[in-house]
């Protein structure tokens, strides 16, 4: 079993859910009884069942509480009045739980659970009326005749004319939404194909014929809806579990109000209030800093990887983690004016000048359509001038249209991409749409953003072995004293070397500047080096730490923002498979080169604005490159959007992951490339399937055109094609392990109770801990 | 000839009977969590399990 289930007394911070805000997420489950859903990212083993639901069974009031773990989410039910929102989160949070109130409502998660059923329903429609009229058409084809061939085609007519109507309205809908923008997609032949069949077998069955075709229009109906289904499913699982992955706290601010402090949601947040922001917390609003000096971790914001000392003055955006001590900010900016308003902007303009994309499966029916239908008219004619007979020729015409009806080509390119897409997602890719597959393997070019996305986004120590144990000890007994990210890789690198902290005393710390502290009577700094007493470095690119004991310098720390597994490993796969591979970071020239000539990658750019990173993708773009653009942050955003297809870590920024095609769970980078690898290989097979089908056509239409088609070989062949494209697609499965072990069931919840503030944070690194 | 007017209607019936039990099945909400149901087989508490969570229906 997954080890998933939290320790239980975690210090798990629950946000007030009380009174109007609370409101939002209720709904009403019968008289006297309200229900709500929270998303619990860390419930996904059967333990958590046993864990959650009789805790939340026992609180006073509660009617029903169950766990949903296909969805990570809990939905409880209780009495009015008798229990409140707050009492379910705060039990959930006792038991270690992270869990946020969920919206429905939110991503469109409703509207498409709903239209997910509406598919079931017509499937198990279509399925009813294909068995029953199958085993009518079976004893038709065995020689009934006379009364009872009729009597089986009335039967067969009344339960497929209800059926066609019911089971067919996705693809009827569909089909007429095309024609209305004067475009043609793969719905129109098969519902022209489908209303066809159908209302020629009602004729035919009026007047006592011998062939009837509503097996072939209900059970063509049938095999579409289960590939559409499944398709939908798939679909429907990647974004639930993305859109799982947003931030677990409401966003609240505490703001200082006649000498007051108060907590009060974002949202509320004007200009000029003063915010205090804590130890560890995210700004909300943009601003200046009005009190207090510290220090900034501002990579999600600009990808710089180095903190930067903040000082009254200095002006601060929304986004921003404070990591040393608090700040009092006066703020000069909310909502619609902020940094992160104006990214949205950005992005909104990015996506809009993105054409349409059409899927290779329409742009086949641009010609097929016509095709067939000129094929349909050639018949008519043909049979016209041979037979001078009407009815011969139009139902031998009808007949071409039917037998071309494109079952197979409508499963062709569902069944690969459910096929391709499942695979990924147990690997941990999320593809949030099946045509991204279809884009990922068009690329030609690869957009890396550098700090969260080809790093892991936090520093590590170098040469970790080679500093003696006595100093690292020191070092680190200083460092557990800080939150600076620098001090807190020092106290993992004494960790992964089992060295235990030395005991030090009266320790203070000095943003901007570094820790002091008294060891045996002598004053040991750790911090930068002008504060230690030393010279200016000559690289300032460089992260370190200077140890001083009464300013005579004991070692110098040289941190790393940590490689992501597997870069240099993707950068080559990718380089190798032809790929043109890019680097744009904001972060500094030296670090950003260091990085690059250690990837070998030849094409980078540093101290990149967001807007540069745009305009240089929409500029790759402009000149016919398809770019798939990989970042993670606030910065990479409008990039993002503009790029051909975009990949996002799953602990990338909240607007970035939602800016991103795809989303990919765990440390490794060569999620990427294998990404890439597999869309390459499902775009092999639709084009084997596409041809598999067009051979069909091939061979079933010259019968059709001369008139030799009954319902028996439509029957065959229809169904032989569709099975033979089906198990084409399943064989993708088989034939392609991916490279790269999955990082097995890594929890989407790679987060810390810490963390939880505005944005989400680069996971906690798995080596260390 | 004679047996057809049985087969066929109980054919139909039996058919029908089963899409009114998909539909309820699908409507009182038990493809929801198809992960959570496989799991909770292996369930060997004595505790008797919550009813299944009526669906977001009003």
């Amino acid at each position: 079993m997954a080890v998933c289930c939290p320790a239980p007394g975690a210090d798990v911070p629950v946000v007030p859910l009380t009174g109007d805000e609370a409101r939002h997420w209720i709904t009403r489950a019968g008289p006297g009884r309200s229900r709500i859903e929270f998303i619990v990212p860390e419930a996904n083993c059967v333990a958590c069942i046993g864990g959650i639901e009789p805790s939340l069974n026992a609180v006073p009031g509660v009617v029903s509480a169950r766990v949903n773990l296909t969805a990570q989410r809990v939905a409880v039910v209780w009495r009015d009045g008798e229990a409140e929102p707050q009492d379910f989160m705060q039990t959930l949070a006792d038991l270690g739980y992270t869990a946020r109130p969920f919206d429905p409502r939110e991503n469109g998660i409703l509207s498409e659970q709903e239209e997910g059923k509406a598919l079931l329903r017509a499937l198990a429609v279509a399925g009813f009326a294909a068995c029953n009229i199958m085993l009518l058409s079976v004893s038709v084809w065995s020689g009934a005749e006379g009364a009872t061939r009729d009597l089986f085609h009335w039967i067969s007519a009344l339960i497929a004319l209800p059926t066609v109507i019911y089971a067919g309205r996705p693809f009827f809908t569909s089909a007429m939404a095309a024609l209305r923008h004067g475009r043609v997609n793969m719905d129109v032949p098969i519902s022209l194909g489908v209303l066809l069949a159908t209302v020629m077998s009602l004729y035919e069955t009026l007047h006592h014929a011998e062939h009837a075709f509503f097996d072939a229009a209900v059970t063509l109906l049938f095999f579409l809806l289960a590939g559409r289904t499944l398709d939908h499913m798939m679909r429907a699982r990647a974004r639930s579990a993305i859109s799982n992955l947003t931030l677990l706290m409401p966003q609240v601010a505490t703001i200082i109000e006649n000498g007051m402090a108060r907590i009060v949601p974002a949202a509320a947040l004007k200009k000029d209030m003063t915010l205090l922001v804590a130890v560890g917390e995210r700004l909300a609003a943009d601003g200046v800093v009005a009190e207090g000096v510290s220090e900034l971790d501002r990579s999600v914001v600009t990808g710089e990887s180095v903190p930067e000392v903040a000082r009254p003055g200095t002006e601060v955006q929304s986004g921003t983690m404070n990591l040393s001590a608090p700040l009092t900010v006066r703020i000069t900016a909310t909502g619609e004016d902020t940094f992160i308003a104006e990214l949205m902007r950005l992005m909104a303009v990015a996506e809009q000048s993105q054409s349409r994309y059409v899927q290779l499966a329409d742009r086949l029916a641009r010609h097929y359509a016509p095709t067939v239908h000129t094929m349909a008219g050639i018949t008519l004619l043909g049979w016209l001038l041979y037979s001078h007979n009407w009815h011969t020729a139009l139902m031998n015409a009808i007949a071409v249209l039917i037998i071309t009806c494109p079952c197979a080509l409508g499963l062709a390119v569902p069944a690969v991409q459910v096929v391709a897409t499942g695979l990924l997602f147990r690997r941990g890719v999320m593809v949030k749409d099946g045509a991204v597959l279809e884009k990922l393997s068009q690329v030609d070019t690869v957009v890396f953003d550098k700090t969260g996305t080809l790093t892991l986004g936090h520093p590590v120590l170098l040469d970790a072995a080679s500093v003696p144990p006595e100093l690292l000890a020191l070092a680190a007994g200083l460092a557990q004293h800080s939150r600076h990210p620098l001090s807190k890789a020092v106290v993992r690198a004494a960790s992964a070397a089992a060295v235990t902290p030395a005991a030090v005393s009266d320790v203070r710390e000095i943003p901007g500047s570094g820790l002091e502290a008294m060891v045996g009577g002598e004053t040991v700094r750790l911090g930068h080096r002008l504060w230690c007493g030393l010279a200016e470095a000559p690289d300032a690119a460089s992260m370190e730490f200077a140890l001083t004991r009464q300013g005579r310098l004991l070692h110098l720390f040289a941190f790393e923002d940590e490689l992501r597994p597997e870069a240099a490993a993707t950068i080559r796969k990718l380089t190798a498979s032809g790929l043109k591979v890019m680097l744009l970071s904001g972060d500094r020239p030296a670090a950003v080169t260091r990085l690059a000539k250690l990837l070998g990658i030849e094409d980078y750019h540093a101290r990149q604005t967001p807007e540069e990173k745009l305009s240089r993708v929409s500029a790759l773009q402009a000149e016919g490159r398809k770019v798939l653009m990989v970042g993670d942050g606030i910065n990479d955003a409008p990039a993002l959007a503009a790029g051909f297809t975009s990949m996002a870590p799953a602990t990338a920024s909240d607007i970035g992951r939602t800016a991103a095609d795809t989303v990919f769970l765990g440390h490794s980078l060569l999620a990427v490339a294998d990404a890439r690898a597999l869309a390459a290989r499902a775009q092999r097979t639709v084009k084997q399937n596409f041809i598999l089908a067009l051979l069909y056509n091939a061979l079933a239409v010259p019968i059709a055109v001369m008139g030799f088609v009954t319902p028996l070989i439509a029957a065959v062949a229809m169904s032989t094609s569709s099975i033979l494209v089906v198990a084409n697609a399943l064989l993708l499965g088989w034939r392609a392990p991916l490279s790269s072990a999955l990082p097995a069931a890594e929890p989407p919840a790679g987060r810390k109770p810490e963390d939880s503030a505005i944005m989400t944070l680069p996971a906690p690194p798995q080596a260390a801990e | 000839m004679n047996t057809l007017f049985f087969l066929i209607p109980i054919a139909l019936i039996l058919g029908a009977i089963w899409l009114a039990i998909f539909m309820w099945t699908l409507k009182s909400g038990q493809y929801d969590d198809l992960d959570g149901a496989a799991w909770r087989a292996l369930n060997d508490e004595e505790r008797p399990l919550p009813p299944p969570d009526k669906d977001e229906k009003k």
